[in-house]
């Protein structure tokens, strides 16, 4: 467990403002606890103090992850998030979209959302912010980037792409042997 | 009479004065011809070993090399220049070996990853068949070399090409370069079998184009090329430190740093804050994306 160099740091926050916006720091600056990122193996972990040091009794080579993984840096340093830091993404997101029970299915096996499956938007999405997907009975089933503003959603026809696909929580399936 | 007893006599002071052939063993000898060794495997008798000890032994010493020379008699004899002589059947006992076993060559860069991926030396035939010439050729040695100068008496000037490029030149500098990287990786094996510390080659010189990393690595090195580790050089907006497998041992000053210590909660928390300030604050006040959306929204609202 490292903890993330300045460039990361940035690299990091810089992606997870994208969906989240100025909420970051209430991943940070916590009442409860302090919570930190440390990185093992390319792979970025959000993770409480308390937890840490159990898991620093542990030796580093047998250590296969600890806290929540919020996802990896690329080879080419890029940061991608996985599905599982919906937990702590979803509640502080101030851009959603729920998605009709009909399309719930497409985009849970790693499709993009069409226009046609567009129950709801947040008012005034710009393009290419990062969103919460939501069925329309409010539960979060992944996240991706909005592909079109709210403006522009309503003029678009029914098959043209909404929001691009990023997670979904069907990958805890999918993808079962490379989460952590 | 006389004359028989005379005889008998003889015989049994020549009798007194050799002692006898036969040799009566509790339990048998072990033999291996081949060493001229035998085992004794009987007890001995600690009365007589405390008794008279040399006698003894030598006795019972005695006793064994005729049991041994027995058998060597037992083998078909030859005669060679006036010796009789016996030919041993191979030996049968494992001696140790002095010296110790000798360590196997450490293996090369290339062998390490053929092991490990698998890949097995293939056997090609000495002689090729080849088909523009009509005959067998070698892979390698002179009558390789005649029958290669045998078909390019010609080489094209490829399109691509400076039309005025010697192409015996360049085919002869490149198999030369071929050599001479050969030559490097063969003493770079054996530096990495002797552990010897190489001393590092800087940028890779290359004949024709750099790639993009390869010149980002070079401008990072050059930036870190002064005497301050290039820590007072002004910044490019969008410049970025090259990144990569090797490329870290290359830059001045990078190898010698020490791990940051870990920051304590309070200091890391404050930090990770200071940086999510900066981004958060980098961003435009006046987002163009988002005011026209807004205003598209308030038209269509109207």
């Amino acid at each position: 467990m490292k903890v993330l160099s300045e460039e990361r740091t940035r690299i990091l926050f810089e992606k997870l403002t994208k969906y989240i916006g100025v909420n970051v720091k209430l991943l940070i600056d916590r009442p409860d606890g302090t919570y930190c990122f440390r990185e093992k193996k390319d792979r970025v972990y959000y993770i409480s103090e308390k937890l840490l040091h159990l898991a620093q009794t542990v030796k580093p080579d047998n250590l296969i992850a600890a806290g929540t993984c919020f996802g990896k840096f690329t080879k080419t340093n890029k940061f991608r998030l996985h599905i599982t830091a919906l937990t702590y993404i979803a509640p502080y997101a101030p851009f959603k979209i729920w998605v009709k029970p009909s399309a719930e299915q497409q985009f849970l096996y790693g499709h993009h959302i069409i226009k046609s499956g567009l129950g709801r938007i947040t008012e005034n999405t710009p393009k290419h912010q990062g969103v919460v997907v939501q069925t329309m009975s409010d539960i979060p089933i992944g996240f991706g980037v909005a592909a079109r503003t709210t403006a522009e959603c309503r003029s678009a026809d029914p098959l043209a792409t909404i929001v691009f696909h990023q997670a979904d929580i069907g990958e805890y399936i999918r993808s079962e042997d490379t989460l952590t | 009479m006389e004359i028989v007893n005379e005889i008998l006599d003889r015989e049994q002071k020549k009798a007194e004065k050799y002692k006898p052939i036969i040799v009566d063993k509790h339990l048998e000898v072990e033999f291996d011809i081949g060493t001229l060794l035998a085992y004794d495997s009987n007890d001995l008798d600690t009365k007589l070993l405390n008794s008279n000890t040399d006698e003894y032994l030598q006795s019972l010493a005695r006793d064994n090399t005729q049991l041994l020379l027995n058998k060597v008699w037992e083998l078909p004899t030859e005669r060679i220049e006036e010796a009789i002589v016996v030919r041993l059947p191979p030996p049968t006992t494992v001696l140790p070996r002095a010296k110790p076993v000798p360590k196997p060559r450490p293996l090369t860069k290339w062998e390490e990853f053929a092991k490990a991926k698998g890949i097995n030396k293939k056997k090609k035939d000495k002689l090729q068949w080849d088909e523009q010439l009509q005959k067998w050729v070698p892979l390698f040695g002179f009558k390789k070399a005649a029958a290669e100068k045998e078909k390019n008496w010609l080489i094209e000037v490829p399109q691509n090409v400076d039309p005025m490029t010697d192409m015996y030149e360049k085919k002869a500098s490149e198999k030369s370069e071929k050599v001479a990287k050969n030559e490097l990786q063969r003493l770079k094996n054996i530096a990495r079998a002797r552990k010897v510390k190489i001393p590092r080659v800087g940028l890779p010189v290359t004949s024709d184009k750099a790639s993009a990393n390869q010149l980002a690595t070079a401008a990072t090195v050059a930036k870190a090329s002064t005497a301050s580790l290039g820590k007072f050089q002004d910044k490019l907006p969008k410049e970025k430190e090259a990144r990569g497998k090797g490329v870290h041992e290359l830059i001045p000053g990078k190898e010698r740093k020490r791990k940051a210590p870990i920051p304590t909660p309070q200091a890391e928390k404050e930090h990770n804050l200071n940086v999510l300030d900066n981004i958060l604050n980098k961003r435009p006040k006046i987002d163009m994306d988002k005011a026209v959306a807004r205003h598209i929204n308030t038209e269509q609202i109207q």
